[in-house]
């Protein structure tokens, strides 16, 4: 099954995506985070909020995006939705594909281990402590994950937990399952 | 396959697009549009209730390895057939509604319009989600949607 996945993410990410420069998208990112510290004069609890918020009318958005060119359908399980996440979401967006990890006994949280993160490749955090305490600096993922499941009925709890930016062994973002908004689920599928 | 008309229902019903990319309809009064959206989205709704449960399994990507084509319209009104016109249902995981009305066609006639469907699908993530200006769930004014939309119908035609 999952040599499935990877064969259909490959075609993707080769014959319907865009590319662009991927300096220019880290550089793009990079003025974006250093002008959030600069307006909210390095309250970095705020900058977090503001690349999460930005990041959700992303994920809201890029969802159809994702759903239109991969043709997916609805996954059967949170496991499921983790692979295609990762192995789907993240290799035709970024063309990287993170580690889903440390499953939770319940089968309910995960986290998605990036080897690589294609928003921080020039970054050093400020020499400040503060910054690498309380900055996630690639935090708009978070909101794309959350406004992206969001809009598929699931209800996500999102957080960045480790960062190599921050002196971490690795770049870690955690998901938790809420729960499965049913009520929201479009009449019409079985 | 003659593409007489093409409605956008956002996921409460609401009409958020139609076009008539070839005459042969007769011009409905803008609340006219919206009420036949709505009595469409309720109807489909409905039929989702009454049509059989445990239909085939929907083994959807995993089972299969091929795309499902995004269509998740599984259990709801499809299509419809009459003597004087064919409509077709796609429906999206996020509760997004085309509906392409057609000239009466064969069988096959579904696969192509589900097809239609799914490139007009594309064009609404490209040239409607990705303008800053739309505002989601809102009536859908972009003109390059609306380009893109004839070339998508009319390529078919």
């Amino acid at each position: 099954m999952s040599k499935t996945i990877k064969a259909t993410a490959d075609d993707i990410w080769k014959n319907k995506v865009e590319k662009i420069n991927s300096e220019l998208f880290t550089l793009t990112y990079g003025s974006v985070v250093a002008q959030l510290c600069r307006d909210f004069h390095n309250d970095y609890v705020q900058v977090n909020a503001q690349l999460e918020r930005m990041g959700f009318n992303i994920g809201i958005r890029l969802i159809e995006d994702f759903l239109a060119r991969t043709g997916l359908g609805r996954c059967q399980s949170f496991k499921e939705t983790a692979e295609v996440v990762s192995k789907i979401g993240f290799k035709i967006f970024l063309n990287v594909v993170p580690l889903v990890t440390n499953w939770s006994g319940d089968g309910k949280q995960f986290s998605l281990v990036l080897e690589e993160n294609p928003l921080a490749e020039f970054v050093e955090l400020p020499q400040d402590d503060k910054a690498s305490r309380a900055l996630w600096y690639s935090n708009v993922l978070v909101g794309v994950l959350k406004g992206a499941l969001q809009m598929v009925q699931l209800e996500v709890d999102v957080a960045f937990v480790k960062d190599v930016l921050r002196g971490d062994d690795a770049t870690e973002i955690r998901l938790k399952l809420i729960k499965v908004l049913r009520d929201e689920v479009p009449a019409g599928e079985d | 396959m003659t593409i007489y008309s093409l409605y956008i229902l956002n996921k409460a019903g609401g009409l958020i697009y139609q076009t008539d990319p070839c005459p042969g309809l007769n011009k409905l009064s803008a609340n006219e549009y919206l009420v036949l959206a709505g009595t469409l989205h309720g109807v489909h709704a409905i039929a989702s209730r009454i049509s059989p449960t445990a239909p085939t399994p929907n083994t959807g990507f995993f089972g299969t390895g091929k795309a499902v084509a995004g269509n998740c319209n599984t259990s709801g009104l499809k299509s419809l057939e009459t003597d004087a016109f064919a409509m077709y249902v796609f429906q999206t995981v996020t509760g997004l509604k085309f509906v392409l009305v057609t000239a009466p066609g064969t069988r096959a006639q579904a696969d192509a319009a589900e097809l239609v469907l799914c490139r007009i699908y594309e064009c609404y993530a490209d040239y409607v989600m990705k303008n800053p200006y739309y505002s989601l769930d809102m009536p859908i004014r972009c003109d390059m949607f609306d380009e893109k939309v004839v070339e998508v119908t009319q390529v078919v035609v």
